[in-house]
């Protein structure tokens, strides 16, 4: 029991610090790679690189005051950014990382991840309702809509890789696309599946993950051009500190995910060492390309993002569910 | 875009962007009645920055006020003195030796692509995409350490006298500038790549903002926002000053009357510019950059004189009203981007707020330059 319990502990204290860990230096390798795009040095001061900046800006939110503004309703304010963080750490508990490191797999893990991911917009809408601002209140009407559209996509699409693995547990579906990457769902050629259009699949995950995690160029919750910073234009000092830490720890899940559902986990595309390392290599490649797109494009519009999720990936995402179901029958 | 929605009264609330806001580019003020994320009334507040530059012009002698003229417009400056000087020039029968006119025309042209440079990062910017901002401030850079080698300043320029220059323009700043054009031809050939191709970009400005002729004339715009709406009316060709009618250039039309227009229009603005300069420094005359016969004291006889020019922003005027003495009875300063805005508050009806933004970034306001 008592052993149980130091298990429990372990596993959330490492969890958290893997997220915090993440999200402080996603945070340092955002700006590195910002600037790199934009042929500017970036933060290279403190320490080598630069890498000391991510604890240097955390001591400092840390020694600011929470400023509280008038009117504001005191306790969802409060709750918000916490509840911005909460649904990241709690997702890594359940997250395969290879065969042995797991905090703890159930089998129902997808199902939980995107419960508590579906959480996370609610510290948008507290946040914006509580902050008594405008462009908050604005900036959590759009969350609510872009996490209906873009929820709905990623569910059809993650039903499709579960009917292919018929399992919800993320170590089965792994295990099962581990054989080669032909086994990957992201190129279905000799698995349980032959659907071509999985590329397609994954393309709508990824734009979904973009869309969820509120990045550009769906980054329509924030918008500094229009809504001078969205739901945290009233943040400051860690409130704002534990917004902008979520909104990387959720980049990190969703990468995760992204990896687990369609690019095999930590298999080795050559069937040579399978483990972690080709786990965080794929990570880390998805994450890099975030932060590429981010500073590439510019941001959509709120109807064209509305149109992209019901009009295209909806449909699309549909087809393909019926079509892999078809092609599960037939072979 | 999208079409406006019916609207019920007691459904609005009022929004004000500004005088503090990322996408007001400085201290303008746009009190905004929404609906939900609809716009249903706009009205632009100015005067945030209000400097008196005119009441000023009244106060101070002719060459005092030469400075006044630059902090009206900090990103297209040249443009803006040489209004001024041209017209103080045509009132005091002043000559200017060739030489001196054909710098200014290459300095005003290297100015106004330095303008639009800035106009162009901060308006992709405004649509979300950052990155371009800085390669837009990188080439601007090159334009400002000629000029600042040159005129002594980078942004506020003091560089033109009545009758000709401050400095005369040596041969490092000859081949910077020669280095320059090549530079920036592919720089404008990389900014197509990658922004004008974009398929967010496009979908975001294509449709957006359509301005009709009779809007346009109506308020008097002029510069990109005309000549985006099928207005082919440049200054420097329809009421030729200065050397221009020396130079071969064109100037670039569209007829849409969407921000997509208004910005293919200034890019090709600066590839326009591009040519200027060239044709410029082919042709700069040898001589002196001042005359040799120059009044002490600039008296202008008693008389109404007017002198527009095209600046980075539009078609600028100067209207100067001389009562005889050394300083003007009247200096009335019609800024170009003061019309430009006005359209803002009846085109932006019905427009989702993100939008509007858009095309309040397509039209170019420098807010100095509106109050003045």
């Amino acid at each position: 029991m008592s052993l149980t319990l130091l298990n429990v502990i372990f596993a959330v204290v490492v969890a958290i610090a893997f997220a915090a860990a993440n999200a402080a230096y996603l945070v340092w390798a955002e700006r590195r790679g910002a600037a790199r795009i934009q042929r500017r040095p970036g933060p290279n001061i403190n320490g080598p690189f630069g890498l000391l900046q991510p604890p240097l800006d955390g001591i400092k939110l840390m020694a600011k005051q929470l400023i509280i503004p008038g009117g504001a309703d005191k306790v969802l304010f409060i709750a918000a950014p916490v509840l911005a963080m909460y649904p990241a750490i709690m997702s890594f508990v359940t997250i395969p990382f290879s065969d042995t490191i797991v905090a703890h797999n159930i089998n129902v893990g997808i199902l939980m991840i995107f419960a508590f991911a579906s959480t996370g917009s609610m510290s948008l809408i507290f946040a914006g309702w509580s902050s008594r601002n405008k462009y908050s209140m604005m900036s959590a009407v759009r969350a609510v809509s872009q996490s209906v559209a873009y929820e709905i996509p990623m569910l059809i699409t993650t039903i499709t890789v579960v009917m292919i693995a018929g399992s919800m547990d993320l170590m089965e579906i792994v295990h099962q696309q581990s054989r080669s990457i032909l086994h990957w769902n992201i190129f279905p050629l000799l698995g349980k599946s032959h659907n071509l259009l999985m590329p397609a699949s994954f393309l709508i995950f990824f734009i979904c993950t973009l869309a969820e995690t509120n990045r550009a160029p769906f980054d329509l919750g924030e918008a500094e051009s229009e809504l001078v910073a969205g739901f945290h234009t009233e943040y400051g000092s860690m409130g704002f500190g534990l917004f902008f830490m979520g909104e990387y720890a959720n980049i990190v899940i969703g990468a995760c995910m992204t990896t687990i559902l369609f690019l095999g986990g930590w298999s080795c595309p050559f069937g040579l060492f399978p483990g972690v390392w080709w786990f965080l290599l794929k990570l880390y490649l998805l994450i890099a390309t975030f932060i590429w797109i981010r500073w590439t494009f510019p941001r959509t519009t709120i109807y064209g993002l509305l149109n992209l999720s019901w009009k295209i990936l909806i449909p699309l995402s549909l087809v393909n569910l019926l079509l892999t179901a078809g092609l599960i029958k037939v072979f | 875009m999208s079409s406006p929605i019916q609207l019920q009264p007691d459904e609005t609330f009022v929004l004000n962007v500004g005088p503090q806001h990322p996408a007001t580019h400085g201290v303008l003020r746009v009190k905004m009645e929404m609906n939900g994320e609809y716009i249903v009334n706009a009205e632009t507040v100015i005067g945030y920055i209000h400097r008196m530059h005119e009441k000023m012009g009244e106060n101070k002698t002719y060459p005092q006020y030469l400075m006044n003229l630059s902090r009206m417009d900090y990103l297209g400056a040249l443009g803006y003195s040489h209004g001024h000087v041209l017209v103080v020039e045509k009132a005091a029968g002043i000559e200017v030796p060739e030489r001196a006119e054909y710098i200014r025309a290459i300095m005003v042209e290297l100015n106004r692509v330095a303008s639009h440079l800035f106009w162009f990062g901060a308006f992709v910017m405004d649509l979300g995409g950052f990155s371009p901002l800085m390669y837009a401030l990188q080439d601007r850079e090159y334009i400002l350490d000629m000029l600042e080698a040159v005129t002594g300043s980078r942004l506020t320029y003091c560089y033109f006298r009545f009758g000709g220059l401050y400095n005369d323009i040596d041969d490092d700043f000859i081949d910077a500038a020669r280095r320059f054009i090549p530079r920036m031809r592919k720089s404008l050939i990389k900014y197509d790549k990658l922004v004008t191709g974009n398929i967010i970009f496009r979908k975001r400005l294509e449709g957006n903002a359509l301005l009709s002729k009779e809007t346009c004339r109506k308020y008097g715009a002029s510069s990109a926002v005309a000549r985006g709406s099928g207005i082919n009316f440049d200054v420097r060709k329809n009421e030729p000053y200065s050397v221009y009618p020396d130079f071969d250039f064109d100037v670039p039309v569209y007829h849409e009357g969407d921000s997509l227009a208004r910005y293919m229009v200034r890019m090709e603005e600066m590839e326009q510019s591009l040519r200027i300069i060239e044709q410029g420094l082919d042709k700069l005359p040898d001589g002196p950059i001042m005359p040799k016969k120059k009044p002490k004291l600039i008296k202008p006889p008693a008389g109404d004189y007017y002198q527009a020019v095209e600046t980075a922003r539009g078609s600028f005027g100067v209207r100067l009203v001389s009562d005889g003495t050394k300083t003007p009875y009247r200096l009335k300063l019609r800024s170009p981007t003061y019309s430009n805005m006005h359209l803002f508050d009846e085109s932006c009806r019905g427009m989702m707020i993100m939008d509007a933004l858009a095309f309040m970034g397509s039209l170019d306001l420098v807010i100095p330059e509106i109050d003045r």
